[in-house]
């Protein structure tokens, strides 16, 4: 398989490290680390790679994610070097991405529900969630709406329910949030530009 | 930013002031540095010494809320010194407008103020007009009331003795940077400002940018290659969230949200449609009917029609005057009236003010529904330190959602390149994309309705809601196109000027805002992000292009920029009158006598030299020409220093004004202030560190970035910890009269005492990434227990960079 430019620079960047490190004796960790690196080397070589972009400051630097073909799991993300903005490097957030990835333990992968008075979170699943949510937004919605204003002016609004995010989803999800909190009559809606 | 991050690299003196660009946009100041490596000055201006500070040429301490009476002296030195770019100035800018002879500056008051409500009616701040509506100018820029003159009277206040004894900042030290900075003003230099929630989180932080505007617009910085004003946003899509404004006051695209009073769509499009007389002046805003209405038939379709005003009264109203943002909800909620609450991506019991107060409101909930990756302290709300969860009565919902390398869509970086990210991997277990949470939770309403009817239930059963895909999934593409606009009808485009007819079918894309129709034949979410897609459908936000024809590093084939693929805002005004450019080295766009070439310009007319065609170059104002004079603010059109809600002083040395006139107070028994008191003597201001990420709810479930940042401390400097007995790494309580937060103290020699009206000042300063529920075993909090509920006037963004503590030992 051809070696594309940026794989070529993490390839030397390792053998380097790798050499760097043995030079101070016999290290046996940084002899592993060098094999190690070396392994993940031959896997990113064969991986699919997907680009996306970093999720926390504004800056905007580009990602390449390395995931396995075979499990379709994601086992390495760094810098994309092709990116104009971050060219490969990334602060201390950025290079700890993986974390992000479902490799982190804390990551929620249910939905949760807290019943009034409740001292624990219950599973669910998304039906039970998706229609009782519904519910509460139409019942709370339909008491409290004001059609018209202390001097009688038309409002079609809803001051009872609130909703604020997201500045770190995508685009799209933001417009749809705008739009949905918008047909359903709301008026506090916020997010973080705000603070 | 008008610029973007790239265009560092062109600066020749790059003032960072409000920021702390290495520890928190550590990639945009490898830009920096790369100026620097040019040659390029580069200044910071901070309470503290930071790592931005140790890689510039110099670092100059100011106290924290006194950034206008540092511009403000800049702004003086300037024109008492003739620094400024006269040709600029003259012709780019409002200097030589008239302002209105019932406009006047008292004390600290502009005219129109009412004390009762906090407020002011603007019917003075004018600027006079001739007999056909032109505005009147003096190209002198003598006359005493023409805004140049005004300026000039307004900051000759701001003298070096009395801005340095209010800022703290030595004499030496001011004028060492108004010179290297005002140096900026002639035709071959580029100056720029980097600033973040260092100015935003003031009293007076709409009117801290506004301020260097000023300064920018004065030495001809805006507009060019290595200058502009830039704000080093804080968040991964915060620019892209605000484009699509989940904003009270604003719909998508920066249309106006509506108010009460405006009954109907005639009414409301006279009111935000702006007219101008003058035929050098574009006002591109005179298009915004045809924004707004392509944005309704986005929303309603076929069903927004021109007999129901496009289903206009459909959309909810705010009452006028009132205002709707975080601080004020968290204020209903406390009241009991807000009683459901979306809370997506965000850990709002940690990053709103007064946190204490918050959590308290929320017990007023019957429900509450968040959407994130990790679990966070706001929806945990229910057992928090001293919460006993019996008693709460809200149903909480949490959903797990997927993270961003998991789902596929665009993202807008700071400097407005919409950049496309691409699915790696699938979310685990029932994680979803919050747009797929968002439609489905939609989708479950929208047919409540449709089966049971409810009040105003039109806007709700007819929205389009069509977004998921035929397996059932978030249909990214559908609603990015949807973005773009889209034709509803076969559609002809005639350009007069050209003298061309162009034929669009229907359903085909919207190839720019241009095309949007007034008449409801076109849909368009966000006309902003217009153009995103090619009428063919090629997705121009996942353009990869390395190209630099420029060699300015404008990239004009990666991603897209808005608008229409401009990478420097106000680009025409790079050049003279006849579209030569100022700077010939730094080529940012030349008019060739035919067309402009270069960067994407402001608007297709020839430079304003042609008086037949040519066009002024700000085409967004409604008068063509930057604001010097600017009374869209609520505290005047020229900023004025006023110092924080909280703050060590009894009286403003400039005026008698303490605080911001035009800045909302909250009044609920929870909203305490102790101002220039005894009991909290200390500045205190927040911040971030490079290891964590706003409230710390996405790192610090993080075991490597948690590692290097454990837990909150407070930074306090050598001469106070000396004087309070406090030692390095001590376990001490950090208090103000809202709150406590216990914190390790951090001994140091970056925050030095200030010399403000004579007196010692001492500053401490706390990071604002932590909160009590994980890591578990450290006894953090959020610092926000100890920030005050008050806000900007325009804004209302908290004022969390300058309040009053004290320091104690436990």
């Amino acid at each position: 398989m051809q070696i594309t430019r940026r794989g070529f620079l993490t390839l030397t960047g390792a053998i380097g490290g790798g050499v760097a490190l043995s030079g101070f004796g016999l290290n046996l960790n940084a002899t592993r680390a060098y094999a190690d690196e070396l392994g993940k080397m031959d896997r990113i070589k064969v991986a699919k790679q997907v680009t996306t972009i970093c999720c926390y400051c504004s800056v905007g630097c580009g990602l390449v994610c390395s995931v396995d073909k075979a499990t379709g799991k994601i086992f390495n993300i760094e810098g994309d070097a092709d990116h104009p903005i971050n060219e490969g490097s990334l602060c201390a957030k950025g290079a700890g991405f993986f974390d992000l990835t479902e490799a982190n333990k804390h990551r929620l992968t249910k939905v949760l529900y807290r019943k009034p008075y409740g001292t624990e979170w219950e599973e669910k699943d998304w039906d039970f969630a998706l229609s009782r949510i519904a519910r509460l937004v139409k019942d709370t919605r339909d008491k409290n709406f004001t059609k018209t204003n202390a001097k009688g002016e038309l409002v079609n609004r809803c001051e009872a329910i609130g909703h604020y995010g997201s500045s770190n989803i995508d685009n799209e999800e933001c417009w749809l949030v705008s739009v949905k909190s918008r047909a359903l009559g709301l008026v506090y809606i916020d997010h973080q530009a705000r603070v | 930013m008008t610029n973007h991050y790239c265009d560092l690299k062109n600066a020749d003196v790059i003032l960072i002031m409000g920021s702390n660009a290495a520890e928190h946009h550590p990639i945009a100041f490898k830009w920096i540095l790369r100026a620097k490596e040019k040659g390029a000055t580069i200044i910071h201006v901070d309470p503290r010494y930071t790592r931005t500070s140790a890689r510039c040429d110099f670092h100059v301490p100011l106290r924290s809320g006194t950034d206008i009476a540092f511009l403000g002296g800049m702004i003086n030195y300037i024109l008492e010194n003739n620094k400024y770019f006269k040709d600029y100035v003259l012709n780019y800018t409002n200097a030589s407008f008239i302002v209105g002879s019932d406009f006047s500056f008292n004390d600290g008051l502009f005219s129109g103020y009412d004390a009762k409500k906090r407020k002011y009616d603007k019917a003075t701040w004018v600027l006079e007009k001739d007999g056909s509506g032109i505005p009147k100018r003096d190209m002198t820029l003598t006359n005493p009331r023409s805004v140049f003159q005004m300026l000039k009277k307004h900051y000759s206040r701001y003298t070096l003795d009395k801005v340095s004894s209010i800022t703290g900042v030595s004499k030496e030290n001011l004028l060492k940077v108004y010179e290297i900075y005002a140096a900026t003003g002639v035709p071959d230099k580029a100056g720029t400002e980097c600033y973040a929630l260092g100015w935003t989180h003031h009293t007076t932080g709409s009117q801290n940018i506004r301020t260097m505007s000023i300064v920018q617009l004065l030495l001809g910085n805006m507009g060019i290659a290595g200058g502009g004003i830039n704000a080093l946003r804080g968040e991964p899509n915060v620019q892209g969230s605000t484009d699509h404004c989940i904003l009270y006051g604003n719909l998508p695209g920066y249309l106006k949200m509506l108010s009460a009073s405006l009954e109907s769509l005639d009414h409301y499009l006279e009111k935000y449609t702006p007219v101008s007389k003058d035929p050098q002046s574009a006002n591109y805003y005179s298009n915004y009917p045809k924004f707004f209405v392509s944005f309704l038939k986005s929303l309603w379709d076929d069903k927004s029609t021109k007999e129901n005003q496009f289903g206009y009264n459909w959309l909810p109203k705010m009452d006028d005057g009132k205002h709707y943002s975080t601080m004020h909800m968290f204020d209903a909620m406390y009241e009991g009236k807000v009683k459901g609450y979306f809370c997506i991506g965000a850990d709002t019991a940690v990053s709103t003010p007064n946190s204490n107060k918050v959590r308290k409101a929320m017990e007023n909930l019957d429900w509450l529904v968040g959407e994130n990756i990790f679990n966070n302290e706001t929806y945990e709300f229910w057992r928090g330190p001293g919460v006993d969860p019996a008693k709460i009565k809200t149903e909480c919902f949490l959903l797990p959602a997927a993270a961003t390398m998991e789902k596929e869509g665009s993202q807008s970086n700071s400097g407005r390149w919409v950049q496309w990210k691409y699915k790696a991997a699938e979310a685990p277990g029932d994680a979803l994309p919050v747009g797929e949470i968002e439609i489905k939770i939609m989708a479950e309403i929208k047919k409540l309705y449709e089966k049971e009817g409810g009040p105003n239930a039109e806007a709700i059963v007819n929205l389009k809601w069509d977004y998921l895909d035929s397996k059932g999934h978030f249909d990214v593409m559908k609603v990015a196109k949807r973005i773009n606009g889209v034709f509803l009808e076969d559609t002809v485009i005639e350009d007069k000027a050209k003298g061309t007819k162009t034929e669009f079918k229907k359903g085909q894309l919207v190839p720019g805002f241009g095309n949007l129709q007034l008449d409801g034949k076109t849909a368009c979410g966000n006309w902003c992000i217009s153009g995103s897609y090619t009428a063919d459908g090629i997705n121009k936000m996942a353009s990869r292009g390395k190209e630099d024809p420029t060699g300015l590093g404008l990239f004009p084939n990666w991603a897209f920029a808005w608008p229409v693929n401009r990478r420097i805002l106000y680009n025409r005004a790079s050049c003279d009158m006849n579209g030569k450019p100022y700077n010939p080295k730094r080529k940012l766009l030349e008019w060739t006598g035919e067309k402009w070439v270069g960067d994407v310009p402001d608007g297709p007319w020839p430079p304003q030299a042609d008086k037949e065609k040519g066009k002024y170059p700000f085409i967004m104002q409604k008068d063509g020409l930057g604001a010097l004079f600017g009374p869209g603010m609520a505290e005047g059109p020229f900023p004025e220093h006023y110092e924080p809600l909280e703050g060590p002083l009894t009286k403003n040395p400039l005026s008698g004004q303490l605080m911001n006139p035009a800045a909302e107070i909250f009044k609920s028994d929870m909203d305490k202030v102790a101002n220039a008191s005894e009991k909290f003597p200390y500045v205190c201001t927040t911040y971030s560190c490079t290891e964590h990420w706003c409230t710390g709810a996405l790192t610090r479930w993080q075991a490597w970035l948690l590692e290097m940042q454990p837990e909150l401390y407070v930074e306090i400097g050598d001469k106070l910890a000396k004087e309070k007995g406090i030692k390095n790494g001590e376990r001490i309580k950090v208090s103000s009269i809202r709150g406590e937060a216990p914190c390790i103290a951090m001994v140091t020699k970056r925050f030095k005492p200030f010399m403000v009206e004579g007196k010692e000042v001492h500053q401490v300063g706390m990071p604002f990434n932590y909160g009590w529920l994980f890591p578990k075993d450290s006894t953090s909090d959020s610092t926000n227990i100890l920030t005050p509920t008050v806000g900007d006037a325009n804004t209302f963004c908290p004022e969390y960079k300058a309040f009053m503590v004290n320091v104690e030992k436990l």
